[in-house]
């Protein structure tokens, strides 16, 4: 007899309520698979949001049995709790519908952050070189690599109690321009991640870096943050 | 939390460290050598080191308190603008208060 699983999806907006679907179960499949056959099979009206299902985008972010993760690279044979899921929108982000979450309050607080890059030189001059070797190059790869899924956001204690805190996400890539030696930005990005809000509003409680997929740890880039910061205060 | 707020918690942190550390240790020693309370008065009081030694921790622990006050009404609590304020520098005073009294019992 073919396994069944229990899966329990978020439906609605924010006082919205879980409907359960009996999935098959399959070998290897993702939670990403199971939500795909709901729509498919079960309700066409179920909204989630996913687009390369190989872990490169970072779009397929849920909460999965209550914790944040990419479902595309989630195997339900090792997330679920005998046979069962449950699936809803990402954490401390407002939901539209179902599973989708409004990323733009995560996407504005980039912007508050400075987390863009200012360039120091022009198309003009020769491309910089820069050495793999240097320290700052060696922090700012460390923490290079956040394709802005969310998942921190989502598990950040003090982003749910402090809605201005700008959230791992944004102080992490802040911190890989505070290092990157081509960036112009200096005193100005160090000023905005140190005013309120900002990188000193983090416990250190480093959820952020159990949950990341890609094994970053914003925890460690926002300590060099509230270090980097004090000299510009 | 600002910067200024972050650099005063931690360096009151850093302060009662080592001042935790004495007391501890002068408690443990006191009581093991058997000294009554009113033998340890004696010692203590007109003591100016052991006013200035107490003074300091009181000094620490209410603003190093009240910062953290600050955080947990606003994060836990929702309070926000001048009562999140008053809270906290309530709270300092509070303890500053208490605390200063503890420390005129003992050297006064």
């Amino acid at each position: 007899m073919k396994k069944i699983l229990q899966v329990s999806i978020w439906r609605g907006g924010a006082d919205g309520v879980y409907q359960v679907f009996e999935v098959p179960a399959q070998a290897s499949q993702t939670v990403l698979d199971v939500v795909t056959w709901v729509q498919r099979h079960a309700d066409a009206t179920l909204a989630y949001r996913f687009s390369c299902r190989v872990g490169m985008c970072g779009s397929c972010a849920m909460m999965v049995n209550g914790i944040p993760r990419w479902t595309c690279r989630s195997h339900v044979a090792k997330v679920s709790k005998g046979g069962t899921l449950k699936l809803a929108p990402l954490a401390n982000l407002p939901v539209i519908k179902d599973l989708t979450v409004d990323m733009s309050r995560f996407f504005e607080k980039w912007k508050r952050a400075e987390a863009r890059f200012y360039p120091s030189a022009s198309r003009k001059d020769d491309v910089m070189s820069v050495s793999p070797g240097t320290s700052g190059r060696i922090d700012a790869d460390a923490a290079i690599e956040c394709i802005n899924c969310g998942v921190c956001y989502a598990a950040c204690d003090t982003v749910k109690w402090d809605s201005d805190y700008l959230g791992p996400a944004a102080l992490n890539r802040a911190w890989t321009l505070v290092n990157d030696e081509r960036d112009a930005a200096g005193a100005k990005r160090l000023q905005a991640v140190a005013n309120r809000g900002g990188c000193y509003t983090c416990h250190s409680h480093q959820s952020c870096q159990i949950h990341c997929p890609k094994a970053l740890n914003p925890t460690r880039s926002i300590a060099g943050l509230k270090r980097a910061a004090l000299a510009v205060r | 939390m600002n910067a200024r707020l972050y650099i005063w918690q931690r360096a009151t942190a850093a302060l009662m460290v080592p001042l935790i550390g004495v007391h501890l240790i002068t408690i443990l020693y006191a009581v093991g050598d058997g000294l009554t309370g009113a033998e340890i008065l004696a010692r203590t009081q007109g003591s100016v080191v052991w006013a200035l030694f107490y003074g300091m921790f009181v000094a620490a622990a209410s603003v190093h308190s009240g910062i953290g006050v600050w955080t947990i009404s606003g994060e836990w609590f929702g309070l926000a603008g001048p009562a999140r304020d008053v809270a906290a520098i309530g709270f300092a005073f509070l303890l500053a208060g208490l605390g200063c009294r503890a420390v005129f019992a003992v050297v006064l």
